[in-house]
């Protein structure tokens, strides 16, 4: 599968990634060269097989006790944001 | 026996016996450590205050009669492993100033079991390459070959267990990053059954293949740690209730009349010759001891490798989504506006290789895409997983190669992500059908470590060990060094 | 039919989603506080953070809560549902994704019946009801150019409904909603705050001509707040949709916000571009199995619902169906009327009474002092006593009201008020009487007037008379002797 340009750029916009222009043909390139190696799958017949979404065949979602078990940690928590002001943490304007 | 030569269960033997102490035995590694990192880049962060803190408290232990098997016996984490107020950076700048705020499930389990915490290792950004390359921090070396990869992800767990830095690191094994890194510099590696470790804590890659695992010189020492690490975790839903065996007391379980299977797919194209004749050789030691050699067949294995680089770029492209600037990690200077501050924060944060599997996983998931690449490499994996399933009906064990070729060199494949992704061959299979898998050293070619692999079938850890245990009690690839860290 | 306000010729197409916040205690992914009003981010762990390497566990009462839905509205019950993550980035959306269900929803096929404003009936579908995680929100205020993120509501689980196009009016499309707050409210899965956000409302409308059969381009209006906005966001909508498509021109698929202030629906700048959610099953989540024993054990614990006590009570009580509706839109509301009709001695007169005195006067004191029915300064027992007064003659219904306000206001008794305030109804007739000449005598034109034929001077007779007897009069007797006295001496 070959990319173009605005392939790339529209990938990357949907995954917020910044790609220079620079790095824009690399790209292209790679995932061109990935994608038609994956297409080796187009060829194989799966036909009614169901798809594998775990590992675990048999295993279902075990159910929690609906409980309150956490106290307010924030101030741990925040010390790794980059941005905080009233414990709010703090990014540019959202607008709706 | 210099202390660094001696295997986990050997020092917790010395340890138990008072030969030395836990807090001396920490010292000898740290030293070690301080010497040999800035040549092997093995260690991201060195923490030596908590080794010695954990050292004297194994020691007490120790003296109050409370001591366990594991008690004093050092360890280190693959940096991927949150390790609560110790920076947990994955290999990556997004990461670079993360410390992280609490404990993963198999820190605590490890620290519990009184090892001592020598530091962080270096890794493949985000878990994502198989030669140690991708990291941030610069690559990892090869102990046997300096000019060499040690494999990936869990680059730095295997160099730093290979120069014997530490006896035994944690790693973890998404399409082969713990089987493949220990075949390359020459050490012992399992991946276990999904769901038999916890993955709470430990930053997530693809969350349907990731699995934590053990690197270290031998099966038993393997045994020793995975005993300590598997086990049901409320905190992750993907946790198998089910009980754990006592590995170690299983290792002595005989070869002799085990059905071991040989993959036809295995010993196709792609496998480097002398690399393929030690496998081959391992194999014929195996019915030498005993077990009752079968030729097998996955048909669909030769599709394990696409199917993979759909899957796991997938479901990277959700897990890495949180790294966005705003609560952790890596946020650009001045955002102009939130699209800036994601866009910026993201491309800044991320290397190349991560970039490349967040838009292929990005892209396959994508509307008008899912059917054609999604939903059919996880029905390819419905049809790999049955073709094991078939495989060990007839089998007990599978036996093969763990990589294509020995140790590459630094550069040599960072060109062509395809070529890069090809090194997994064989270690693939076994995270898209979740089954345990070892790999453990059978020989060298030209100087370099070369690993035979073992797969058992769902939960069959303790085969696993007992197999290569034996294997080992009648080898000595296990016991190499490479001289410059004898 | 409903459909006063539409123009000529054209057909409304109404869907709603509505978002519930369910009652658990804890979010539905992690073990944090649900309650409402924290102090930004106290309630927000490191998973609810999307922190590296946090995983989910799910909330078991809020499985319980989507069935106890399921259940109520007649839908069937997946036996195995699935978790899917939907991908998009947003400041509230810590993970980048939110967890939600997508192709394998855990409810699917209900339906609720409405009751028109013409008195019939309609059934109006229910697609689907899925289990999610809310977002956090976002804060504009005091800060420059920026925008504060607080995620205690994020990982808060919902219940996400939604409706099939049944909707053909913006009043069907209240009466649908109003119905699914009740029902939530009833089942106690949620307390249905609409200003707190427990209750959400989108509404999806299209127009079409009349006699098509496939629908128009609709336009998703988001998060109403209130029953109110409700409809005048949709009556504005099918306005616009009808005034661009008479102009020629056609509608935008897209989003857009209701502005309550300018009483119109604008675009929404920041969803403007399609979404590619991505959705895909969360690999961190297995399916999720519910037993039949888990479903019949939820069953057991359904209350009686809405309809089920509305057709009672109107069989019961002998009220109208509209009456029975109103007083079994909460169950507090309805709890407490028929406890005012069993402390007041039962029997039909008195359940219509109570049924008056309930929907009227207690509910608007309720509603004046913004208060739940739990905590109206009139208990049952307290309003049951006040009814057997008027019940009894001791009072009109008149002075019964002032009782009323009285007993409201000083939380006390009806006797008790009555006996300080000397409220007694006037019942002897001699003292009426008296009343009457008193007035008579003192209106002497009138009296003339209204015996040479001026009928309506009557009410004026019945005023002056009340007043002269402080209102006290019984109003029965009053006219009586009144009719008497002034038809001729």
């Amino acid at each position: 599968m070959s990319l173009t340009r605005r392939d790339v750029e529209g990938i990357a916009h949907l995954a917020r990634l910044e790609i220079t222009e620079g790095e824009l043909p690399v790209y292209v390139d790679s995932l061109s060269k990935i994608l038609s190696f994956v297409e080796q799958l187009n060829a194989a017949q799966t036909g009614s097989v169901e798809p594998m979404a775990h590992p675990l065949a048999g295993e279902v979602q075990r159910l929690r006790t609906d409980a309150v078990t956490e106290t307010d940690r924030h101030e741990k928590y925040q010390a790794n944001a980059p941005l905080v002001a009233g414990a709010l943490y703090v990014v540019p304007k959202v607008i709706e | 026996m210099s202390l660094h030569a001696r295997s986990v269960a050997e020092l917790a033997a010395g340890l138990k016996a008072k030969e030395f102490s836990a807090v001396e035995l920490a010292r000898h590694c740290l030293a070690r450590i301080a010497a040999a990192n800035p040549g092997l880049n093995a260690f991201l962060t060195v923490t030596a205050e908590r080794a010695l803190a954990d050292a004297a408290r194994a020691d007490g232990a120790r003296a109050a009669g409370t001591a366990g098997p594991l008690t004093g016996v050092p360890i280190a984490h693959k940096d991927i492993f949150c390790t609560d107020g110790i920076r947990t950076s994955c290999g990556s700048r997004m990461l670079e100033n993360f410390v992280a705020p609490y404990d993963a499930t198999v820190v605590t389990r490890l620290a519990a079991a009184g090892t001592v915490l020598l530091g962080k290792t270096n890794m493949d950004e985000f878990a994502m390459g198989s030669s140690n390359e991708t990291s941030f921090y610069g690559p990892v070396r090869n102990p046997w070959d300096s000019a060499k990869v040690p494999g990936g992800s869990s680059g730095g767990s295997a160099a730093a267990v290979a120069a014997r830095l530490v006896p035994a690191a944690t790693g973890t094994d998404t399409g082969g990053s713990i089987r493949q890194p220990a075949a390359l510099v020459g050490i012992s590696g399992i991946k276990p059954t999904y769901g038999r470790v916890s993955r709470y804590g430990m930053i997530a890659f693809a969350s349907s293949l990731d699995q934590a695992g053990v690197l270290a010189a031998s099966a038993e020492d393997c045994a020793l740690l995975l005993g300590a690490m598997a086990g049901f975790d409320p905190n992750d839903s993907t946790s198998v209730d089910a009980p754990v065996p006592d590995y170690v007391a299983e290792l002595n379980a005989p070869l002799k009349g085990v059905r071991v299977g040989v993959l036809k797919e295995f010993f196709a194209q792609g496998l480097e010759g002398a690399t393929g004749a030690l496998v081959e050789a391992s194999i014929a030691q195996l019915r030498e001891l005993g077990a009752e050699i079968v030729e097998v067949s996955c048909p669909n294995l030769p599709l394990s490798v696409p199917t993979y680089y759909v899957v796991a770029p997938a479901e990277c492209s959700s897990n890495l989504s949180r790294f966005d600037g705003v609560r952790f990690g890596h946020r650009c200077r001045e955002p102009r506006d939130l699209m800036d501050l994601y866009k910026r924060s993201r491309g800044e944060g991320f290397g190349a290789e991560v970039k490349r599997r967040i838009m292929t996983g990005t892209y396959v998931l994508s509307a008008g895409y899912y059917d054609a690449y999604y939903l059919k490499a996880q029905k390819m994996r419905s049809l790999i997983t049955a073709d094991f399933k078939s495989a060990f009906a007839k089998v007990d064990l599978l036996a093969g190669p763990t990589s294509p070729t020995p140790a590459f060199g630094i550069g040599a494949k960072v060109d062509d992500p395809i070529t890069m992704y090809l090194n997994d061959i064989y270690t693939i299979g076994a995270n898209l059908a979740g089954l345990p898998a070892m790999s453990v050293p059978c020989g060298f070619v030209g100087g370099l470590p070369v690993g035979l692999q073992l797969i058992g079938p769902h939960f069959g850890e303790s085969r696993l060990l007992a197999a290569a245990h034996a294997y080992q009690r009648e080898t000595d690839f296990h016991r190499r060094v490479p001289a410059a860290y004898a | 039919m409903n459909q006063a306000a539409v123009r000529e010729g054209w057909e409304v197409v109404i869907g709603l989603e509505i978002h519930a916040q369910l009652a658990t205690r804890s979010k539905i992914f992690s073990g944090s506080s649900t309650a409402f009003g924290a102090a930004p981010n106290t309630q927000a762990n490191l998973v609810d953070l999307g922190y590296p390497g946090t995983l989910p566990v799910l909330n078991r009462e809020a499985v319980r809560m989507a069935v106890k839905f399921g259940l109520a509205t007649g839908a069937t019950i997946a036996a195995r549902s699935i978790f899917a993550r939907k991908n998009y980035f947003y400041p509230d959306l810590p993970k980048g994704y939110q967890i939600s269900q997508y192709e394998r929803p855990v409810v699917e096929d209900g339906s609720l019946e409405i009751l028109l404003e013409d008195g019939g009936k309609k059934t109006i579908g229910i697609t689907r009801a899925h289990l999610e995680e809310d977002a956090g929100k976002s804060l504009h205020e005091g800060l420059a150019n920026a925008s504060g993120i607080d995620l205690n509501r994020a990982g808060t689980p919902l219940l996400e409904i939604v409706s099939e196009p049944d909707l053909r009016s913006a009043k069907e499309a209240i009466a649908y909603l109003k119905k699914v707050h009740t029902l939530v409210r009833y089942l106690e899965i949620c307390d249905g705050n609409m200003q707190e956000g427990s209750f959400r409302c989108d509404a999806n409308v299209s127009v079409r001509r009349v006699g098509k059969t496939e629908f128009g381009t609709r336009c998703e209006i988001k998060n109403v707040n209130s029953f109110r906005f409700v409809e005048k966001a949709i009556n504005y909508e099918v306005e616009r949709q009808i005034d661009v498509l008479e102009g020629g021109g056609s509608i935008v698929q897209e989003t857009r916000l209701y502005d309550s202030a300018k009483d119109e629906t604008r675009s929404m700048r920041s969803k403007e571009e399609a979404n590619d959610y991505r959705y895909f099953p969360d690999p961190d989540l297995l399916p999720l199995v519910i037993e039949p024993a888990l479903i019949e054990e939820v069953r057991a614990t359904l209350p009686e619902l809405p309809d089920e006590k509305a057709a009672r009570f109107a069989l019961h009580y002998g009220l109208s169906p509209y009456d029975a509706g109103v007083l079994t839109s909460s169950r507090e509301l309805a709890d407490f009327y028929e406890a005012v009709v069993r402390d007041s001695g039962g029997g039909a007169p008195g359940a219509k009474l109570a049924a008056n005195w309930v929907m009227g006067d207690f509910a608007a004191f309720v509603n004046r002092d913004g208060l739940e029915v739990g905590a109206a300064r009139v208990s049952a027992p307290a309003l049951a006593g006040l009814l057997r007064r008027i019940q009894d003659q001791t009072i009109s219904g008149k002075i019964a009201k002032e009782v009323f306000e009285r007993m409201w206001t000083d939380a006390a008794e009806a006797d008790a008020v009555i006996q300080a305030k000397g409220l007694k109804q006037i019942t002897d007739t001699g003292a009426i009487e008296a009343a009457i000449e008193a007035v008579m005598a003192a209106n002497p034109k009138q009296l003339a007037e209204y015996r040479s034929g001026k009928d309506k001077l009557f009410g004026f007779f019945v005023g002056q008379a009340m007043k002269a007897t402080q209102g006290k009069a019984n109003p029965a007797q009053l006219n009586d002797l009144l009719k008497k006295k002034l038809g001729g001496p």
